[in-house]
């Protein structure tokens, strides 16, 4: 089958839609603007619920998704409006003549540095989310483990609901992450004291107050209902974290070892970028905006052009490999009506 | 001298210095104490609430925080009816917790 399909994003959902476009028959191209694959996942270490390793899963999308034409390192420079279709020019020169465009852009994760509260980046022992992954998977961040790691506290809600970061919405995946990852570094620092601040916990998906419930119960992951209001340093690089104990009105104090920052998901500059170029619009959200958000959420409002993942929002791994299996499908249907 | 207002003292609670050592005595013996999520299921209930302050929710709290005198101050007013037992949706034998507090935490009442 000659007609091209352009899938912007090389992550879990660009991979999933261009495996599924594969067996469909077609011979889909991917343009990834980073040096390798997998997106945003390949920088996981485990997945919740189920302590997945990461890599098993971006390996085995790379591996299915291997047929198709994959362009590393490239992002596009701009996009054309032709009559039916669009002309889309890569930064490696060559331009390519499509009818379908499927954004995966996915999403970035908030910087923490921004809450200057916090101390990202001032702090030595401060870290983020993504930073504790990085370890796990390298074990190579002298601020993780070379102390002594007695306290460690978590702040949920970094960058998320939060009007002074611009960004009001949940991120909807840091309250598992934040608990999954605490029962990580107390599995392996078990004498630790970990303390999870939160103002609510939203244990949305399958499995996940039971991840709860054993953080709570097996681990003794001590949670605090309430936003750290500051963050300061002692003068032995330990983290002093104050918040309110809004369950008894009180105000806490304590000192850490470590403090991790769960830095939540917003839109992409490359997203905003690409839908510039497209004259896709914005949600109120700051996501990429679809068509209807309850039965049209991987269609744009723009002709040929389709989602999937987080560039539409918070998602989790299965989430946005469902909406990359509906996407494919959608777009063999779209080409189907095309050809009639 | 008076000033006419006085600084009272900071009510704030530091974690670093709550000794936890009673309350690890008692997660050995109730390790389901942990699995509180502090709904207020119990309070609400309780017979007790209504007159005289009890709150099974605040005592777990407070014993966390360090703040024993207040919990058991708390628990004297408990009737042992087991109500909040009925109620509690994380299936914590409460009643038992109670029980148990009161063994563990008795010499410091006197
Ligand atoms: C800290 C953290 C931990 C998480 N852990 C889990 C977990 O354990 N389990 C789980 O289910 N979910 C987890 N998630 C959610 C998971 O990361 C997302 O569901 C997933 O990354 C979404 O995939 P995606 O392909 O839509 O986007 P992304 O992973 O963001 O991938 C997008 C890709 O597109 C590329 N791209 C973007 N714009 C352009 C452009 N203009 N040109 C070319 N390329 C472009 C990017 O370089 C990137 O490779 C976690 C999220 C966070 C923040
Ligand atoms: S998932 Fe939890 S930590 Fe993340 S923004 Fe929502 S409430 Fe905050
Ligand atoms: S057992 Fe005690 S705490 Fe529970 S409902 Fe009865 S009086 Fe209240
Ligand atoms: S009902 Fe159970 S979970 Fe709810 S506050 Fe009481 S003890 Fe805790």
């Amino acid at each position: 089958m000659k007609e091209n399909i352009v899938i912007i994003g090389g992550g879990i959902a660009g991979l999933e839609a261009a495996a599924q476009l594969l067996d469909l028959g077609y011979k889909p191209i991917i343009i990834e603007k980073n040096d390798h694959l997998g997106g945003h996942v390949a920088d996981w270490n485990k997945l919740f619920p189920d302590m997945t390793p990461a890599n098993d899963v971006v390996s085995s999308l790379v591996a299915r998704a291997a047929d198709a034409n994959i362009f590393l390192n490239t992002e596009i420079s701009f996009v054309n409006r032709l009559n039916d279709s669009y002309n889309i020019m890569l930064s490696n020169g060559i331009s390519i003549i499509t009818r379908i465009i499927l954004l995966a852009t996915g999403f970035s994760l908030f910087d923490a540095s921004r809450k200057e509260e916090y101390g990202y980046g001032v702090y030595d022992q401060v870290i983020t989310n993504k930073d504790l992954e990085h370890w796990f998977n390298t074990g190579d961040d002298p601020r993780i483990g070379d102390c002594a790691m007695n306290a460690v506290g978590f702040v949920h809600c970094v960058g998320s609901r939060d009007e002074k970061a611009r960004n009001s919405q949940c991120s909807k995946v840091c309250c598992i992450t934040a608990v999954k990852q605490a029962i990580e570094l107390k599995q392996m620092f078990p004498e630790s004291m970990v303390y999870c601040f939160y103002m609510d916990l939203r244990m949305f998906g399958k499995k996940f107050e039971d991840f709860y419930i054993s953080a709570q119960r097996d681990y003794g992951i001590r949670f605090i209902r309430g936003r750290v209001s500051e963050v300061s340093e002692n003068i032995d690089g330990r983290v002093i974290v104050k918040a309110e104990d809004t369950l008894s009105g009180k105000p806490v104090k304590v000192t850490l070892d470590l403090l991790v920052l769960m830095a939540g998901m917003v839109c992409s500059p490359d997203s905003t970028k690409v839908a510039n170029m497209t004259s896709l619009p914005l949600d109120s959200d700051g996501f990429l905006k679809s068509r209807d958000n309850i039965a049209d959420i991987i269609d744009s409002p723009r002709e040929g052009i389709f989602y999937a993942g987080a560039c539409t929002g918070p998602k989790t791994v299965p989430e946005t490999l469902a909406e990359a299996r509906a996407a494919s499908l959608k777009i063999h249907l779209y080409i189907k009506g095309l050809e009639k | 001298m008076d000033f006419g207002f006085r600084i009272s003292p900071s009510s704030a609670v530091n974690l670093d210095n709550v000794d936890l050592e009673k309350f690890e005595e008692l997660h050995r013996i109730e390790p389901d104490v942990y699995k509180c999520m502090a709904c207020g299921s119990c309070s609400a209930t309780c017979p007790a609430a209504r007159f005289s302050g009890m709150s099974l929710r605040k005592v777990i709290l407070a014993l966390q925080r360090g703040k024993e005198k207040e919990a058991l101050a708390m628990m004297k007013n408990c009737m042992l009816c087991g109500k909040c037992t009925m109620v509690c949706p994380r299936g914590i034998n409460t009643r038992h917790l109670i029980l148990s507090i009161c063994r563990i935490y008795k010499e410091e009442t006197k």
